[in-house]
């Protein structure tokens, strides 16, 4: 930073603290479902501990309500609430802090405010738009910004769906807004409000701020709809009925979709040690899948890793809809070395706004990296306020606070009627890789799709490392259908029959350790020849390759088919006594491993062609020995 | 006139106690002065409940007692003063100057403790810093603004590495401004030495600053050190436009006194008794390196960290792994070997290499070559395990050749001398020449327009032609023609 803009600072300061005065007029507005009428609760500062603040005259507060800190105004959020004296803790740096300072009272728990102006654009982990946050300081991210959120000063192209007189029940849609070029935003009547349209205006541009629509509930109580409404973080958002899923969450990851699928409305986890490409998988994904909303929360993890995803995302084009993919993402940063306590907060924020767009009717995926960052975040919290610890010295709620977190994944009917689901893929950082830890252990109980890392795959650049054999997809069976229905009728026999040979090799695998591949039986070596094609030239897959770090689920079937119809045809040929050094040939293998580049993904008939060249290395072959 | 306090309440290792103390705030510096003995030492609060204040003292606290002391709260949170003349100098753990030299006065003061930097304000690193040391440069390339960490054990030859880094390292462009500061978190006077003379003999010590904690100084300064060190590295990269390389040795002391401290403040620990924050307080140190948008100067940080039993799983590499943007990882095995630097690939690996590397980079081949030979060795080691059990002269040819390719590797590839500089397109024709040894259909990695272009048709080693290379390289050159022709044509 130059001298001159270090002159600017006391400016800042002031424009820091307009900014902080005008997110308190925010919260004291008239809002559904959260109440707020002005209020003058104080409490003390007594205590400091890191994240951890402790305050007395704090009877009047309310547990899990949000608290404006000290002088500098930090955010905080109150976890214990025991007589006179309150426990808080804090997502902005203490340092600084003094005893006496006042803890102010917002009446509001923990919220995210849901409108237009989420996509597109990156938060901390309560919300905070991290580009808005460059005016205040350019480089770093100082404390007591205040509460800001979604901007307040763009103006939304907004299409109104009601009229006066319109009875509206929560849920119901009463505006449309074309957000980004792939998304149109419906607004929709917060969940338990319910009345009589009584003032409506035309369509227009208006910015978040604007009441657009009066309700008249029962009571004849006037509330005002705007572009926006604020929601409890730790509340799920209420759904009609949940359904069941069925329909895969297409990723164009072939050991994701053929092998290990993950449903929309399904949950999913990634657990690996470092460098084994749990952020990769996660990218891929984020990048590629078939939802319409993506919302990735990068949880304690790099900084730089975050700004990759701005760098690439707004590059890559969506193979659906043409449009770039940044046109369906919203994106949480709080990195490793931002507030811990925001990070405990940031998958909250994250899944909310997934419910809030499941609601619209759409997909979404929402990919929280990593969850064991959020665990620790717990830990340390737990710690502080000096809580007994269970195991490895994470609190004994862990497990309710797994299970709470997944179980707001989902497919549901919502209010309004329309179809919409949840699906949450979440990473896994394993202490030491080691699976056997709590935070892996607990999520395997709440989880359906399970992909795990492998160490040695990664070690040996088989990427994606997703180990075949400690994986497993728990929708297998209700996606099966889908799947003979849209891909083909011999779909999950023929991944069922795939899996089972890479099963074998791996029996196999420990013979040949102990007598060499040269010893085993031809039938063996077939094989074992069989399932080295299917990690090499199926699931192994470049994502830096532009043809091969999204393959369409047609192309992945008829892949593998091909490896089947070699596999089957040796079949024949060992009948026939023929041995495996004769029906293995370089040229085949070489056009089987390199399909996955030389065969475009729009153009499957050339893979035709190695079958037709597969049938005729055979046929040749087979007439010698059948004479 | 600050109050002075003069009963220290409770003393227990590196914190003080004091109680009945207004007016201070979380994170203030003391001043605590022995009376016997008229010394200063500082202190930071990190812990206030109501009006009683835990101190954690940077300095030894024996000689201190309940009541011979007189303790002053500074009203100051702990900065330092950063400025261009810090460049040539050296300071103890808390940036105090122990060359003999005079004190640092400048108008700048920076909290140690630093901002979190937002990740809008990021530029991703892509630019290429050539080593000279093939295994890093093709394998686990570094990158400008990159976290790298070494994952050495007690007695490996990781200073030797990280001295050779230093003096290979191109992180100065055409005309570019460059530091290199040093970090020495609780290690040896030898090995403090050991770098001073390395930056001696390069001749850059003009552009050195220094920050040393030695094994016999305080634990508890041990936590201020390397924030003191990023302080100033920040300094001159973000507002100085330095290009900066950091070199921090030992994170594993530092996580010892963070273990020790924490174990004094009683707090719940969580593995191997290190507190549960510990991941949170290295990132707070490692996300401090990379670039910024709209300003030029970068932090490069190489931390170097000694394996405790050489256990990778052990807390302090396994929390840094999960920060870091990768990590080199010497072996003992290859160090008994005599193998320098004894670099095991197969767990090294840098995040940032695939976006720095390639055409306009590094060379078009590069990411495909780096995975062909990371795959290849990977196979080496299955094949070494089924030697032990069958013999070398039982193994099937391919296999042989693969024996034959490990040896090779470590010999001419990893092993190269001290002051070796290669360049880049050497260590990838070299890689290439070793590929040479395993058959072409073994390749699998890479494309046959590679494999034409740039393997070569005789044997490592032997001088002698082998048909596959041949036809390889005929199939490549027939291919080309095919292409030109075709070109012809549609003229």
């Amino acid at each position: 930073m130059s001298e001159e803009e270090r002159n600017k600072m006391p400016l800042n300061t002031k424009e820091r603290e307009e900014i902080a005065e005008n997110a308190e007029v925010v919260q004291h507005q008239d809002l559904v479902p959260v109440k707020n009428e002005p209020r003058e609760i104080k409490g003390k500062i007594t205590g400091i501990n890191g994240p951890v603040v402790t305050g007395t005259g704090m009877s009047d507060f309310k547990m899990r309500e949000m608290v404006m800190v000290g002088d500098k105004k930090l955010i905080g959020e109150v976890i214990i609430l025991d007589g006179d004296v309150g426990t808080i803790q804090v997502y902005e740096e203490t340092e600084g802090l003094r005893i006496g300072e006042p803890i102010l009272s917002t009446g509001n728990p923990l919220s995210v405010k849901l409108g237009p102006g989420m996509l597109k654009n990156m938060f901390d982990g309560i919300q905070r738009p991290l580009e808005e946050i460059q005016n205040i300081d350019p480089v770093f991210l100082p404390e007591g910004i205040g509460l800001i959120s979604l901007d307040d000063k763009k103006e939304w192209e907004t299409h109104l769906k009601v009229k006066e007189g319109d009875l509206l029940k929560g849920g119901d849609i009463y505006a449309t807004i074309p957000e980004t070029l792939m998304v149109e935003h419906k607004l929709m009547v917060p969940p338990d409000l319910e009345g009589e349209v009584v003032e409506v205006k035309p369509d227009g541009n208006y910015n978040i701020e604007t009441t657009i629509v009066k309700l008249k509930d029962a009571d004849g109580i006037i509330h005002d709809l705007k572009l926006y409404h604020n929601w409890p973080i730790r509340t799920p958002r209420p759904s009609e009925m949940r359904l069941e899923p069925s329909k895969p969450l297409i990723t164009g990851q072939r050991v994701i979709d053929t092998f290990f699928p993950i449903a929309k409305g399904g949950t999913a986890a990634i657990p690996g040690g470092f460098g084994t490409g749990k952020t990769m998988s996660q990218h891929q994904i984020a990048k590629w899948s078939d939802a319409d909303i993506i919302i990735y929360i990068g949880c304690g993890e790099r900084g730089n890793e975050m700004t990759e995803v701005i760098e690439d995302f707004p590059e890559l084009i969506d193979p659906r809809s043409g449009k770039s993919i940044m046109e369906r993402t919203v994106m949480i940063a709080n990195t490793s070395n931002m507030p811990v306590a925001a990070r405990e907060a940031s998958i909250y924020t994250g899944i909310t706004m997934a419910e809030y767009f499941r609601d619209m009717g759409y997909d979404v995926a929402i990919m929280a990296d990593s969850t064991s960052r959020w665990a620790e975040a717990l830990r340390e919290i737990s710690g502080r306020l000096e809580e007994m610890p269970a195991e490895e010295g994470y609190p004994a709620y862990l497990s309710s606070r797994i299970a709470e977190f997944y179980e707001r994944g989902g497919a549901v009917k919502s209010l309004n009627g329309e179809e919409g689901s949840v699906s949450i893929i979440g990473a896994v950082s394993p202490a030491g890789g080691d699976f056997s830890e709590p935070v892996t252990e607990n999520t395997k109980r709440y989880v359906n799709t399970f992909l795990g890392l492998d160490k040695n795959l990664a070690y040996a650049r088989h990427y994606p490392a997703i180990n075949w054999l400690s994986s497993y997809s728990g929708y297998m069976k209700t996606l099966g259908e889908w799947f003979e229905d849209n891909v083909a009728p011999d779909a999950v026999d023929l991944r069922n029959k795939m899996l089972d040979v890479l099963f074998q090799e791996n029996k196999l695998q420990e013979m040949v350790m102990l007598v060499g591949e040269d010893a085993l039986p031809d039938d063996q070596r077939w094989v074992m020849n069989i399932a080295k094609l299917i990690r090499v030239g199926f699931l192994q897959q470049n994502a830096f390759d532009d043809t091969d770090t999204y393959v369409p689920i047609e192309k992945q079937y008829k892949m593998l088919k091909a490896i089947d119809h070699l596999y089957e045809k040796g079949l024949e040929g060992l009948k026939l006594g023929v041995p495996t050094s004769i029906m293995k040939n370089p040229e085949i293998e070489n056009d089987i491993l390199k399909m996955k580049y030389t065969i475009p993904n729009d153009d499957l008939s050339r893979i035709k062609k190695i079958e037709d060249k597969i049938d005729k290395h055979f046929s040749e072959i087979t007439r010698k020995y059948a004479a | 006139m600050r109050k002075e306090y003069l009963k220290i309440d409770d003393i227990n290792g590196p914190l003080i106690q004091i109680d009945g103390v207004d007016d201070v705030f979380y994170g203030e510096v003391v001043d605590i002065q022995d009376k016997n003995t008229g010394n200063m030492k500082k202190g930071k609060v990190i812990k206030i409940d109501n009006d009683t204040v835990t101190i954690q003292v940077f300095q030894s606290t024996s000689g201190l007692s309940s009541n011979n002391s007189k303790t002053t709260f500074t009203g100051e949170a702990f900065e330092i003063p950063v400025s261009e003349e810090m460049l040539g100098r050296v300071f103890n753990g808390i940036g105090e100057p122990i060359d003999g030299g005079e004190e640092i006065f400048s108008d700048i003061q920076r909290n140690v403790n630093g901002n979190p930097i937002n990740p809008m304000a990021r530029l991703y690193p892509r630019n290429f810093i050539q080593t000279g040391i093939s295994s890093i440069d093709v394998l686990t390339t570094l990158i400008r603004g990159q976290k790298l960490p070494i994952f050495s054990g007690n007695g490996l030859s990781h200073n030797e590495l990280a001295a050779q880094i230093v003096r290979q390292a191109k992180i100065t462009g055409a005309g570019e401004d460059f530091a290199i500061i040093f970090c020495a978190i609780g290690v040896k006077h030898d090995d403090e030495k050991f770098f001073r003379k390395t930056f001696e003999d390069a001749g850059v010590m003009s552009h050195v600053v220094m920050f040393v904690n030695y094994a016999d100084d305080p634990v508890a300064e041990r936590n201020i050190a390397p924030r003191a060190a990023l302080t100033t590295a920040e300094y001159l990269a973000f507002d100085k436009g330095m290009n900066v390389l950091v070199v921090m040795s030992d994170i594993t002391a530092y996580a010892e006194a963070l273990r020790e401290i924490s174990s004094a403040r009683e707090e719940v620990p969580s593995r191997k008794g290190y507190p549960g924050y510990m991941y949170s307080d290295l990132a707070s140190l490692y996300e401090r390196a990379g670039m910024l948008k709209d300003r030029p100067g970068s932090i490069t940080f190489l931390p170097i960290l000694t394996m405790p039993n050489d256990d990778i799983t052990h807390p302090i590499p396994d929390l840094t792994g999960f920060i870091t943007e990768g990590q080199v990882v010497l072996g003992r095995d290859l160090e008994q070997r005599s193998i320098y630097p004894p670099i095991d690939i197969l767990p090294s690996l840098s995040r940032l290499m695939k976006d720095g590397i390639g055409e306009g980079f590094t060379r078009e081949d590069h990411q495909d070559l780096a995975n062909q030979l990371f795959a290849a060795y990977s196979k080496v080691q299955e094949v070494r395990d089924l030697s032990q059990i069958m013999g070398e002269d039982d193994l099937s040819e391919t296999d042989k050749a693969y024996m034959e390719f490990g040896r090779q590797f470590e010999n001419h590839f990893l092993n190269q001398d001290f002051d070796e500089n290669r360049s880049i397109i050497e260590s990838l024709d070299l890689g290439w020449s070793l590929l040479t040894i395993l058959p072409v259909v073994e390749l699998d990695r890479l494309s046959p327009k590679l494999i034409g272009k740039y393997l070569p048709t005789t044997v490592y080693g032997t001088g002698k032609t082998r048909e596959d290379l041949l036809k390889a390289r005929k199939d490549f050159e027939n291919a080309e023609e095919a292409v030109v022709e075709s070109e012809e044509e549609s003229k």
